[in-house]
């Protein structure tokens, strides 16, 4: 009697083993997977887009200017208050290159007409958040726009802009 | 003199052909017919014998044979195609233009590809139809069907990444719009995209993974998954024609007579293959490929579609919030359809063109209500519905995706219940009628979506779209 309640509360060599290859086979598609992941990762190439862009001087961009940089992708916005921003031009709804449109004020998407603030804001969907946005760091009246990483948001938010001045 | 040791016959010429040829041919009795089907690599893809009743033309259409044709042209063309044409950004429209202008014969090649492969997602969608209206999933049928959809899913990514390969704004904006799509899925929708795309736009990354795919890994995927689709239908049999009376169609009564493969079925494929080559062929030297300006990363053209075959989807997004349009749709309707030959099945339905005469007047209705209603939906919330304006403080992925599917969900639901208790339908026949009038929307919104939208998008006749 004591037999069969050892035995059931065990292992047996069979299904250790088992187990065991199981184990050893779930790891080794672990680890294939990683490798292909890894393989076949976007490779981000220095200088192109994606890479760090000096904009210009903080002077030469006047108030109320929208400057696009056709090489970083980006459009360079000085709001009326003098606050930098760089919106990504790719529309947060399909991805189309969006233009900027002086006559209106405003930026529209040619692909299905999504219309956009001049700070990113969505006018007109069907985009359905503003224009994601890039880091812009001002040094020695130096504005600089970093393309690795765009920045998604829900809402545009006064906190984007960024300052020669350091603060408002 | 024959040695009795070694039978085999002494003239040389022989000698080579039966190392090459096992089988005695021509054959000489039906049992010599079957041998060769049995013994011969391409032929043994299919049984020694098979129904005489299955061999109906008007049963099957050749659907599935016609797309395994198409594959063939495609994989031979293709790979001549692979001859001329480098996939860098630096040489790809190039080479486009030297296959339109120098290359001998390098714009018929390259019509054959492209209409063999745009042929080929048209008649993989209807050669579902057929198997669908005929019941052809039934058990022991349910898997095969999941290997179909699989193989409906490699067409389309096939299609999808060749599109992008001749680097014009056509193909540059179509796999803009089509791999968007994608960054919609939750969480892990942008490292996707990035992934596919090598980065987060269409580059010379893009179009090296795209050329990957397109050349190796999804025809190697597609072969494999179609050598086993046609071993099933070899083993499970093909379903066998019946009429409304349930007897068998093109046989008195109901014994199932067996006919040999060879010569009954061969002859039939190699006609239909040889009318449909010829058809194809003729086809492409009157009707070129598309060719736009060389892709412009800086300009999107207006209107920018996706590829014909996504213009569906591409049409639901107008409407729907894109998680909706681009995700939660299209996978309940893939869902839908691998569900559905593990439900239940009404016996005598399987083999009989649209289920039984009440299953026939059902689809009509459901036919019908796809094509008043849809346009109506889509006229209704371009003019008049704004939901997210309605619902300003909800978010846009409940007041344009939540409400607008639970509404439609709720009118599927009363439809079918409407259906099922005037027509005293069973559940088989009502659900069919709700496949046809889910495809059949599924139909109007792509040619809305080709036909009726132009620039900017909006709404306007055939004539007005260039
Ligand atoms: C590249 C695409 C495909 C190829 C080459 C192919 C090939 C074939 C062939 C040669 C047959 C024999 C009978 C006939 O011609 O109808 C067949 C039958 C069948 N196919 Fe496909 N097929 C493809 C896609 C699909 C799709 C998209 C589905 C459904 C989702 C599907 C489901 C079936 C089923 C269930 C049968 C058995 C039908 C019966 O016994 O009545 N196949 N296929
Ligand atoms: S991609 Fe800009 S509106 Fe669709």
């Amino acid at each position: 009697m004591t037999d069969r309640v050892h035995v059931e509360n065990t292992v047996s060599r069979r299904d250790f083993l088992k187990i065991a290859w199981g184990a050893a086979g779930a790891l080794a598609l672990v680890e294939a997977a990683g490798v292909g992941l890894s393989f076949f990762a976007p490779r981000i190439v220095e200088g192109e887009f994606g890479g760090g862009f000096e904009a210009g001087l903080v002077d030469s961009f006047p108030v109320g200017s929208v400057t696009p940089f056709t090489q970083g992708r980006f459009y360079l916005v000085r709001m009326s208050d003098g606050g930098f921003l760089a919106l990504y031009r790719k529309c947060t709804h399909l991805g189309c290159a969006v233009p900027w449109n002086p006559a209106e004020g405003r930026f529209v998407c040619p692909c299905h007409a999504s219309a956009f603030e001049r700070d990113g804001t969505v006018i007109n969907p069907p985009a359905p958040r503003p224009l994601d946005r890039f880091v812009v760091t001002i040094e020695d009246g130096m504005v600089k726009v970093d393309t690795g990483k765009a920045i998604s948001r829900d809402k545009t938010s006064a906190d984007d802009l960024v300052y020669a001045g350091g603060v408002a | 003199m024959t040695d009795p040791l070694d039978p085999r016959p002494e003239d040389l010429k022989q000698r080579v052909w039966e190392s090459i040829q096992r089988d005695e041919l021509p054959p000489r009795d039906d049992r010599g017919r079957m041998r060769v089907v049995m013994n011969n690599l391409v032929l043994h893809l299919h049984p020694s014998k098979v129904a005489k009743a299955s061999l109906k033309f008007t049963y099957t259409w050749g659907l599935g044979g016609l797309a395994l044709l198409l594959v063939m042209l495609l994989s031979l063309t293709g790979v001549m195609l692979m001859f001329v044409y480098t996939p860098s950004p630096d040489t790809a429209y190039q080479d486009m233009l030297s296959l339109q202008t120098e290359i001998r014969f390098g714009q018929f090649i390259r019509n054959v590809h492209h209409w063999s492969g745009n042929l080929l997602v048209i008649v993989a969608f209807l050669h579902m139809l057929r198997v669908f209206f005929t019941g052809g999933f039934r058990t022991p049928r349910e898997f095969n069907w999941i290997l179909g959809l699989s193989l409906l899913l490699l067409v389309i990514a096939a299609n999808f990444t060749g599109y992008l390969l001749p680097w014009d704004q056509l193909a540059y904006w179509a796999v803009t719009v089509g791999s968007s799509l994608l960054s919609f899925v939750p969480l892990i929708g942008e490292g996707l995209r990035n992934f596919l795309l090598g980065g987060p736009e269409v580059s010379a990354a893009t179009l090296t993974n795209f050329y990957g795919l397109h050349v190796a890994i999804i025809p190697l995927t597609l072969m494999g998954v179609i050598s086993f689709h046609i071993w099933r239908v070899r083993k499970d049999g093909l379903s066998i024609p019946h009429r409304l009376d349930g007897s068998i169609d093109g046989a008195t009564g109901h014994q199932i007579e067996k006919v040999t493969t060879l010569p009954h079925l061969v002859s039939r494929e190699l006609a239909f293959a040889l009318v449909m080559t010829g058809a194809i062929l003729l086809w492409s030297v009157w009707v070129d490929a598309p060719l736009e300006t060389a892709a412009n990363p800086d300009h999107s053209p207006n209107p920018a579609k996706a590829a014909w075959y996504f213009m569906g989807l591409q049409e639901l997004l107008l409407h729907f919030h894109p998680v909706f349009g681009a995700i939660v749709i299209p996978l309940l309707g893939l869902g839908m359809l691998a569900f559905l030959p593990y439900q239940r099945f009404d016996l005598s339905a399987e083999g009989v063109w649209f289920r039984s005469q009440k299953g026939r007047w059902m689809a009509y209705v459901g036919a019908i209500t796809g094509i008043v209603g849809v346009p109506l939906l889509v006229l209704l919330d371009e003019y008049y519905l704004d939901l997210p304006g309605t619902f300003p403080n909800l978010p846009t992925a409940i007041s344009n995706g939540w409400i607008p599917l639970a509404a439609l969900l709720l009118m599927l639901i009363t439809y079918y219940d409407g259906m099922k208790r005037f027509f005293k339908a069973s559940a088989c026949e009502t659900r069919q009628s709700v496949f046809v009038l889910l495809v059949m929307s599924f139909i109007v919104l792509t040619v809305i979506g080709v036909a009726f939208r132009g620039e900017g998008m909006t709404l306007m006749a055939p004539w007005e779209v260039q």
